[in-house]
């Protein structure tokens, strides 16, 4: 390969747009480990923060509630996405599947603040019609991020599906498979790097989310963006902070791990070329 | 075979109803609370508030377009760069660019109020300094700063994987024909790179519309927009119908945008888009 030199005006212009995306993220990591309890003037180092934070038992529970959340809507997800996305490429009818699609679209194009809104308005009517007054917890959270899961795992696993040729799943049967052996034989690992990487999204996605959560939660169910929300109403303390540097540290590790290995993946294949 | 598509049906047949029930029923639900009272009864009230809010939405529009163009020009030159980067510059940038969206951006908005502030570290250093203080926070241009920060990376990421798909040998031939480097720009660059501005441009113009939380934060309510009101319909005034209303108002404003926004890029070049 031919490696030409980056012009300086290049590197400066990259430089500087690390800069301006990470400045925030090490003012919160510098003002985690701020001795007083300012997150604008740094008195001196000191732990005092994470360690408030190992004792915030509603932080910790907040933690422990959107993992859970996350697993679940994206367990949920995955499959009913997958499923839908097997059954949206068998269907023959060109109008069908193009109204599927649309469909499937919206809680992707539209703002999340109108996907929030909208959800809350259904299961408070529905609540309402029911007779149960605070209807909105983890349940309601759960669908809704199920919901808007759903498009990104179908939106995945559709290319890799087109990819199959049609041929494989048929000659199976002919040899005697029923066709859900040859689904789970056949089309299940051909189709399984885009399974991943749709349930590694919708698990990320629901991690962080805070608008569509905020309108569909109520007071029984709190998730770490909730809680830094409420935190944020008032003066923040530094041990918010703690907790981001935290996460962050963790999510900046894995990404590392995998740079890595696909690096390695890719030096051994070049390997063999020659 | 006919069984095979059976079973497709079948396992399918969970997405669709799910699809029905929460993406569909509550965009009906918004049409439907936007055009009754509290008791449910048919009016057209909140439709004739909707006057008093033209300065909010025209606003809103207004800052969410001159955050996308903004995200655009810094975007488009750091885009380029990294296409022509070698392939382990490339996915180091992917990465760096990717980071910070993992980290909850409640915080990240907080981190720039802190940054921003009149007694915050932006103004502590010009005062070191000896330097004047400036006045940030609060304005229309902290609003609008907070936006670019915020979805950047939104449109970084699809002009980056557009270019990196360019192919190389268009811009030489061009070269080679006599075009000058803005020619080329110009006539090769620039259209082939269309489709990645139109996608960019509606990753960052929807939620930079509806925000509500950049405003509160680092406009100090001063420069409301229409996530704002409509988030204090949902959560503080208990007004659903209004908000509703409102709602429907920004989805349908929306559409309208991109559907413009998609003639222009039509009209210059129909055959990428496909």
């Amino acid at each position: 390969m031919i490696k030409k030199k980056m012009p300086l005006a290049s590197k400066l212009y990259m430089a500087l747009i690390i800069f301006f995306l990470y400045a925030p993220i090490f003012v919160l990591f510098l003002y985690s480990f701020n001795s007083s309890e300012s997150t604008s003037v740094f008195a001196g180092f000191s732990l005092r923060w994470y360690k408030t934070l190992l004792n915030d038992t509603e932080s910790i529970k907040a933690l422990y509630n959107t993992l859970i959340l996350a697993v679940a809507s994206s367990a949920v997800s995955t499959v009913m996405g997958t499923a839908a996305a097997v059954g949206i490429h068998s269907v023959k009818n060109k109008w069908i599947k193009s109204t599927a699609m649309t469909v499937t679209n919206i809680p992707m194009m539209n703002p999340e603040i109108v996907t929030g809104i909208s959800m809350m308005l259904l299961f408070v009517f529905v609540g309402r019609l029911v007779g149960i007054v605070n209807v909105l917890g983890f349940w309601t959270m759960l669908i809704a991020h199920v919901t808007f899961n759903l498009p990104y795992v179908i939106l995945s696993v559709m290319p890799k599906l087109k990819q199959i040729d049609r041929n494989l799943p048929e000659a199976a049967m002919d040899l005697g498979c029923t066709p859900i052996k040859a689904f789970i034989k056949v089309i299940l690992p051909g189709i399984m790097p885009g399974v991943i990487s749709g349930m590694i999204m919708a698990f990320t996605l629901s991690l962080d989310d805070f608008v569509i959560s905020y309108f569909t939660t109520g007071p029984s169910f709190q998730t770490l963006p909730i809680r830094i929300f409420s935190m944020t109403k008032k003066r923040v303390t530094p041990d918010m902070y703690a907790l981001s540097t935290i996460i962050f540290a963790v999510v900046f590790i894995l990404l590392v791990l995998v740079n890595v290995a696909q690096n390695r993946n890719e030096n051994k294949e070049k390997g063999v070329g020659k | 075979m006919n069984k095979d598509s059976l079973m497709k049906k079948i396992i399918s047949a969970p997405y669709y109803l799910w699809a029905a029930m929460f993406i569909i029923v509550p965009l009906i639900l918004v049409v439907y609370y936007a055009f009754t009272d509290v008791n449910g009864n048919f009016t057209l009230d909140y439709i004739k508030t909707l006057g008093s809010y033209r300065y909010i939405f025209l606003r809103s529009i207004w800052y969410g377009f001159l955050a996308t163009v903004i995200s655009l020009v810094i975007a488009y030159p750091l885009a380029y760069i990294m296409a022509k980067s070698s392939a382990s510059v490339q996915r180091m940038m992917v990465m760096i660019v990717m980071l910070p969206m993992w980290m909850n951006f409640l915080i990240r908005t907080y981190s720039w109020m802190t940054i921003l502030e009149d007694t915050g570290i932006i103004n502590s250093m010009l005062s070191a300094l000896g330097l004047p203080q400036v006045h940030i926070i609060n304005t229309a241009g902290a609003v609008i700063l907070g936006m670019v920060y915020n979805y950047l990376p939104y449109m970084i990421l699809p002009l980056y994987t557009v270019m990196s798909k360019m192919n190389n040998s268009l811009i030489e031939a061009a070269e080679d024909l006599g075009a000058s480097k803005m020619t080329v720009l110009s006539k090769v660059i620039l259209p082939l790179s269309l489709p990645g501005v139109a996608s960019g441009f509606t990753m960052v113009f929807v939620p930079s519309v509806s925000t509500f939380y950049i405003s509160k934060k680092l406009g100090g309510g001063t420069f409301a927009m229409i996530g704002d009101v409509i988030e204090m319909q949902f959560q503080t005034s208990y007004n659903y119908n209004l908000g509703a209303t409102l709602s429907l108002v920004l989805m349908i404003l929306i559409i309208l945008s991109m559907a413009i926004m998609n003639r222009f890029t039509d009209d210059d070049d129909g055959g990428v888009l496909i």
